[in-house]
């Protein structure tokens, strides 16, 4: 149970972690992410990857989507710009990765500020349907721009070092989770500022905000702005994962998966984006798990798969919608309230 | 230039317009009665192209007995899905109820390639296949006769919507819930009427549009254009998935045939965002005023 939780001053009620408890948790989950590697096999330390990548776009969504209220289908898109950046700069420059993660997210910002303008006049839905606008005319842009490859796409060397490669999931996981970490942090402490306050104040009457003397256009394009640097950045360490671009690589599906990532986790936490793009990153590998084992008594159960996994993300999408509306994050709030009161409330 | 050219393009997108504008309507009618936009709508096409499929192909039935089934299959569907999944996000945000359906057309989708694999089909060929010319210019007679039963069924959709009493019904619950409940209409099964009319009159689009040009699970792209059309005229209104499905039919054959298929999808998407920082609820669609 949680006890001696008083808090004597504004700082402390307003810190992220408040309790002695809390930080040894925490401790133990940075501890635990850095061996990690040493105690599992490639194929986790390759899903580990791609799930912090995914946490670290989806978190970016969050601050649009779950903060701000602005809902868009252009994320996966934005996460292309981030790739095609850091594929040109690797490729035609030849700039260290750090730099180039920064230019991607820079570069993916501005783009979002240009599509973040009909947020002026239009929103809710029509802006939703704006950013899948957005996401075709920059996929279109992909495919026929030379600098881009074209419909081939690019190709690029792996990130390096201190020369040394990092051309394995094993070698990469070192850069990709303390960044998604950084950005997680950032994230939550993003909401302890007068920016994230504003945030919330558009997202639950975007007029009363303004009355209160807000500037709209500028916050709504700031979260925008935030946004889609996190897509930017997610998207430069995709590149350096699979070191090939293509047009095909950020389809919009990708944007409905990053919307059902943090409606799964729960919009508007940051836990929620974590939980959530963990969750529906992992669930097509469980799928793939399941039907191999079915192999034996269906046996094309493989073909299977697709349209399976096709069904079981809608069904996700619904299932939460309706009977679980804040997400995983209430689940994990209401496990851990549980323990709170354990002993005397059970 | 070549006119002649020029108008068999035009007329070829005015004859595919003619069921982005059907598709349109089908949006619309959800959309007035219940406020929720549907995006689920294309995948319902695509299922009403594959249950007729089903029936012609697979249970051997005749042509004329298969429509009329495929569209009260559709409005089945649109029935069970109204209960289940709409009726449960009443007074949720709209962003959610969207998302609701997104996740239905996923599902949708899976089904379908589920039930019938994911290569693309031919319908049996039901259309009479003699050329039209209209003046000079020629017209393929697929899509002729699909934008003439589009119009019969859009003209039938406005006379009902007009004069019958579910159409009433429907127009007044769509001004005011409040005073139509009060005033005696059953709201919820307005709302129910709505789904089942919409889905239904989308299952008959998908049976022209997959004779036109065959079904497959991808389909639902479809719904996206539809979408566009009806951002462009107006959410609320009839006569703007009309015009506007009209506009983005002519549009997309335009820049289909004098840019390259590629540009189809850049052309409409273009004008899309051009309306909206234009007219950001269409070019028929009601202002909303917002009040605190």
């Amino acid at each position: 149970m949680r006890i001696g939780t008083f808090k004597l001053s504004y700082a402390a009620d307003e810190a992220l972690f408040d309790t002695r408890v809390q930080w040894v948790w925490l401790a133990l989950l940075a501890a635990s992410l850095v061996l990690f590697p040493f105690v599992a096999g490639p194929y986790w330390i390759y899903m580990a990857c791609l799930v912090a990548i995914n946490v670290a776009s989806a978190t970016g969504l969050n601050i649009l989507t779950g903060y701000t209220g602005l809902v868009s289908l252009g994320q996966a898109a934005f996460m292309g710009v981030g790739a095609y950046t850091v594929a040109v700069l690797e490729t035609r420059v030849g700039t260290p990765f750090f730099i180039n993660l920064l230019v991607a997210g820079g570069m993916t910002a501005a783009v979002g500020v240009v599509f973040g303008i009909p947020s002026l006049r239009v929103k809710g839905l029509y802006l939703a349907i704006a950013t899948i606008a957005a996401s075709m005319i920059l996929h279109f842009l992909f495919a026929h721009w030379d600098l881009t490859g074209g419909t081939r796409g690019l190709s690029m060397p792996p990130a390096s070092l201190f020369g040394i490669a990092l051309d394995q999931p094993h070698k990469l996981y070192w850069l990709v989770i303390p960044v998604t970490a950084l950005m997680v942090l950032g994230a939550a402490n993003l909401f302890r500022t007068r920016v994230g306050r504003a945030f919330i104040a558009i997202r639950d009457r975007d007029i009363s905000a303004e009355v209160l003397g807000i500037p709209l256009l500028q916050t709504k394009l700031m979260s925008f702005a935030l946004s889609s640097f996190y897509a930017g950045v997610a998207g430069g360490m995709w590149a350096y994962f699979f070191r090939v671009v293509t047009p095909e690589s950020f389809p919009l599906i990708n944007s409905i998966f990053y919307l059902a990532a943090i409606i799964v986790g729960g919009m508007g936490t940051i836990l929620g984006g974590i939980l959530g793009a963990t969750f529906m990153t992992l669930v097509p590998e469980v799928l793939k798990l399941v039907v191999g084992w079915l192999t034996p008594w269906i046996p094309d159960a493989l073909s299977l798969l697709a349209p399976i996994r096709t069904i079981v993300f809608g069904a996700l999408i619904v299932g939460f919608l309706i009977f679980e509306p804040q997400g995983l994050a209430e689940i994990w709030q209401r496990i851990r309230r549980f323990f709170h009161l354990w002993p005397f409330k059970t | 230039m070549d006119w002649l050219y020029v108008t068999e393009v035009a007329l070829a997108g005015l004859g595919a317009g003619a069921l982005y504008a059907l598709t349109g309507v089908a949006f619309v009618l959800i959309y007035k009665a219940t406020r929720v936009v549907n995006l689920a709508i294309g995948e319902i096409l695509m299922l009403g192209g594959y249950v007729f499929f089903g029936l012609v192909a697979g249970a051997g039935l005749s042509i004329w007995a298969a429509i009329p089934l495929t569209i009260l299959a559709g409005a089945a569907l649109g029935a069970v899905v109204e209960r289940a999944l709409i009726r449960p996000m009443l007074g949720e945000s709209p962003i959610s109820v969207f998302m609701v359906t997104i996740g239905l057309g996923s599902i949708l989708a899976g089904v379908v390639e589920l039930g019938w694999g994911a290569d693309p089909l031919r319908l049996p060929e039901f259309i009479p296949n003699t050329p039209i010319f209209l003046g000079e210019a020629y017209l393929a007679p697929k899509v002729a006769y699909g934008a003439l039963v589009a119009a019969l069924l859009i003209a039938g959709a406005v006379i009902a919507l007009r004069f019958s009493r579910g159409g009433v019904a429907l127009r007044a619950t769509a001004r005011d819930q409040g005073a139509a409940y009060s005033m005696g209409i059953d709201v919820g099964r307005v709302f129910s009427l709505s789904w089942m009319a919409a889905c239904a009159t989308a299952a008959g689009a998908g049976v022209i549009v997959g004779a036109i040009g065959g079904i497959s699970p991808t389909m639902g792209i479809f719904g996206l254009s539809v979408l566009v059309v009806v951002i462009v005229g107006g959410l609320d209104s009839v006569a703007g998935a009309l015009v506007g499905g009209l506009l983005i039919g002519l549009v997309e054959a335009l820049a289909g045939s004098f840019l390259g298929g590629e540009y189809k999808l850049l052309a409409t998407f273009s004008l899309l965002i051009l309306i909206l920082m234009v007219r950001p609820y269409g070019i028929f669609g009601t202002h909303e005023i917002e009040r605190l």
